[in-house]
């Protein structure tokens, strides 16, 4: 009687067991290479604390979310990243050894971070990170590298309050985003700010910085009104109500995620466009909305706003329209760039430039090593890493365009120091 | 003794087996095979079975399907690790100079509060300062909760599918109240960073192992709490109550009484899981207290087989040894391996891992022993139902 289920089992079983095969062999693909500077670089003195290097080969991992509500934000990182190894395995790799990729998917959930990032360091060894895209992520996987003592890359723009030896952080953090950028907004004429983003600690801390400079630091300038709204809001009419009342010269908006779609497209339906606020002398800053943002959100509805960023697609420089052109290459032609895109692909490269500066790979040498490392090349332009493991690097302002470009209109003169824990804002 | 042992805590001598046979897979099996990177995975796991326990005991024997057990194991969670957070904080404060002590403002709280500009500790912290109080609330608070929505649903005879989706909601409620309210709970970042309790490294080896064991221990002490409440005479309404409410009631009873008391004990039960969650990653999160792991639980639950308090523990450390091992495997395509294998389950084995212990268990002892199955020996097991 109970034949046919057997049956039925084990056909299944077959068939998932084909289907986990061919899955497999296509992941399987190595090829042989021979280090040819293995003398000068023996892996004895190279590699000293258990890491997985060999002569040969080295093994990084690669932790973003693949599946999950943030894959859409994180697959510019990967595919960045994946971009930067290529590369560098291109030119003989690193230190005469190739890089090996263990990809891990954190799936959006910050308990899965951590167990995977618990994995590479434990299991594989990894002799570097490139990962995390939320504060969260990080703020999971961080006490792991600690305790593991391993190297995280970490890509996005956040909150500061935060400078780990075993991070290196090549986004900007919140100072760098901010001061500048309202520096730019003042002389532009802005007097009155309103201050509106997502509620969580990257837009709360980054607007208590913004409320502090523009009270403490900017003459006659006031904050008219400071309003957050949870991830994931849609309806924004009371707060667009609220704007049209106070008639700020200068809309500061720090909304993450797929609330902008909702925030800028009620925006133009209330009649509060670019256009419209050039005509009164007033603007919309933004610190969150990037190329991969106003592909979703549609650059009708962003046309004549401002964001300020460390890189745009569009930078003129001959650093960057190589990289556009062999990002396209790798991952077609319709691919958009953003800032955080660009700053995942300085992570190998510093990385890199560090090991090759320090001859080793251990995580201890490099995280003495990585103060000073430069990056000429980079398509944002020249960074350097401070001795708090930030890149000192030059804001940036752009117009949003309609085809969903931005036009960059302003550059800060000098490189922006990293500061964390920035002592005139607490 | 042996009687007495399968009679009082098992039931009968199958349910002992199979009850034994857990026992010496985790305290035996698991740690000898296991370095203890994956052990302390298996531990992750077990603190979830917790939650899959209690719902054996409120879905599969009193007929409430909670699609909100997450609320009660994240009570647990949360109540655990604002202990350990408030000890981080106190050991911080210690040490001088450090970049940590640099980033705050007001010394001596939990970092995030800092981040949100309180300088006072909220008085809801108060309790979870000493370490006999947090144990106390880690009991009473889910009990609390679930005592109040029980007695709001059942006494109004609210059931079935309405109030699975009254917990659903329960569930979003508290992710919107964890995450909104950051400068109480972390927000979205949870609670991160715990490091030791009552000055005891968590996350060393030889505490992990500890750990291990603890959690192993509790784990089977709540199946053994299960088993005995099913043995007796209110295990027995219960499953009346599930199978036929009016007939239970018109026999003098006051049905609700029985699943207001099922559910708060099976929130306690997935409390203590999240306070062992809490311990054994060092880490509290509001992903963990959402809709999605409340649904994971009912799967773990559904897995293992409903009505199989010791299946429970195989359906949990299946589902998420499968998770593990697919992800690990293929990063890109794990949700679909996973999907596939949950459709090829309930398709196949609508009674989980337990059905399938039930129907081929039989059959496979009998070739061990070299003794052709036969009907009777079939007969015995069908009718003992639980394994």
């Amino acid at each position: 009687m109970n034949k046919p289920v057997f049956h039925r089992v084990l056909g299944s079983l077959v068939a998932t067991a084909a289907l986990i095969a061919s899955l497999g062999t296509s992941a399987m693909a190595a090829d042989d290479w021979k280090n040819p500077v293995l003398d000068t670089y023996p892996t004895s003195t190279v590699v000293t604390s258990g890491i997985d290097v060999t002569d040969n080969y080295v093994t990084v991992g690669q932790l973003h979310s693949i599946t999950g509500t943030m894959a859409i934000s994180e697959t510019g990182s990967v595919e960045a990243e994946r971009l930067a190894i290529q590369q560098i395995n291109d030119m003989g790799g690193i230190l005469g050894r190739k890089i090996k990729i263990v990809q891990e998917d954190g799936a959006s959930d910050w308990p899965t971070f951590a167990e995977k990032a618990k994995k590479l360091l434990v299991k594989d060894k990894v002799a570097s990170v490139f990962g995390c895209w939320t504060s969260a992520s990080r703020k999971a996987v961080l006490p792991i590298f600690e305790k593991e003592n391993g190297m995280l890359y970490y890509p996005t723009f956040y909150e500061g309050l935060e400078a780990s030896k075993n991070v290196i952080y090549t986004g900007q953090e919140a100072t760098q985003q901010i001061i500048w950028g309202l520096d730019w907004a003042y002389q532009q004429g802005c007097r009155t700010f309103f201050l509106i983003g997502s509620d969580y600690i990257w837009p709360r801390t980054s607007n208590k910085i913004a409320r502090i400079h523009i009270e403490r630091y900017l003459k006659g300038a006031k904050v008219v009104g400071e309003e957050y709204y949870p991830l994931g809001h849609t309806n924004f009419n009371s707060l667009i109500n609220k704007v049209k009342l106070k008639k700020p010269d200068c809309i500061y908006s720090i909304v993450v995620g797929g609330s902008n779609v909702s925030w800028y497209k009620q925006l133009n339906a209330a009649g509060i466009t670019g256009a419209a606020l050039a005509k009164k002398g007033k603007l919309l800053l933004t610190i969150s909305t990037t190329e991969d943002e106003i592909l979703g959100i549609g650059g009708k509805n962003v046309e004549g706003f401002y964001a300020c960023m460390k890189y745009f697609q569009s930078l003129p420089n001959e650093n960057n329209q190589a990289f556009v052109s062999a990002f396209k290459k790798m991952w077609g032609e319709d691919s958009v760039i953003g800032d955080v895109t660009q700053a995942a692909y300085l992570g190998p490269w510093l990385w890199k430039f560090t090991v090759e500066k320090a001859g080793s790979f251990d995580i201890d040498t490099l995280a003495v090593a990585s103060e000073g490392i430069e990056f000429a090349a980079a398509p944002e332009g020249y960074v350097r890493i401070a001795k708090n493991h930030h890149l000192w690097s030059r804001a940036k302002i752009g117009q949003m365009l309609a085809d969903g470009q931005f036009k960059v209109i302003a550059e800060s003169d000098d490189l922006i120091m990293p500061d964390p824990f920035p002592e005139g804002y607490k | 003794m042996n009687t007495l042992l399968n009679n009082k805590l098992t039931g009968n001598k199958d349910q002992t087996v199979s009850f034994l046979i857990l026992a010496a897979v985790l305290f035996v099996f698991f740690p000898l095979i296991f370095d203890i990177f994956r052990l302390n995975m298996v531990a992750k796991y077990l603190s979830l079975s917790f939650a899959a326990v209690g719902l054996v005991l409120c879905w599969g024997y009193g007929g409430i399907l909670s699609l909100g057990q997450g609320v009660f194991w994240g009570l647990g969670g949360y109540a655990m690790a604002a202990f350990l957070k408030l000890e981080a904080a106190a050991n911080i404060a210690k040490e001088a100079g450090s970049d940590q002590i640099k980033a705050l403002s007001t010394i001596g709280l939990p970092d995030f509060m800092d981040w949100n500009q309180i300088t006072e500790l909220p008085y809801i912290w108060y309790p979870f300062k000493s370490f006999p109080i947090t144990m106390v609330m880690i009991l009473v608070l889910p009990g609390i909760v679930a005592y109040i929505i029980g007695v709001a649903m059942f006494k109004r005879r609210v059931s079935g599918v309405y109030f699975a989706i009254i917990t659903q909601a329960l569930c979003w409620i508290m992710e919107i109240l964890f995450v909104t309210r950051q400068g109480w709970t972390g927000g979205i970042n949870g609670i991160t960073d715990l490091r030791t309790c009552l000055g005891w490294d968590i996350r060393t080896d030889s505490a992990q192992y500890i750990l291990y064991f603890l959690t192993v221990a509790l784990v089977l002490g709540m199946i053994i709490v299960g088993k005995l409440i099913l043995q007796s005479k209110l295990g027995r309404l219960l499953v009346a109550t599930r199978d036929m409410e009016n007939r239970v009631r018109f026999s003098g009873y006051d049905a609700a009484d029985f699943k207001i008391f099922i559910f708060c004990l099976s929130g306690v039960i997935s409390s203590i899981g999240g306070a062992m969650f809490a311990l054994n990653v060092g880490f509290m999160s509001p992903k963990l207290v959402t809709i999605e792991p409340s649904i994971y639980m009912v799967i773990f639950c559904a897995f293992g087989g409903r009505l199989s308090l010791v299946g429970a523990v195989y359906g949990t450390l299946i589902v998420c040894f499968g998770r593990t091992f697919f992800s690990e495997l293929f990063p890109e395509s794990w949700m679909f391996l996973m999907g596939t294998t949950f459709v090829l389950i309930t398709m196949v084995f609508p009674r989980g891992v337990a059905g399938i212990v039930e129907d081929y268990g039989p059959r496979l002892l009998a070739l061990f022993r070299k003794r052709s199955a036969g009907a009777e020996d079939l007969r015995i097991v069908k009718q003992a139902g639980v394994s």
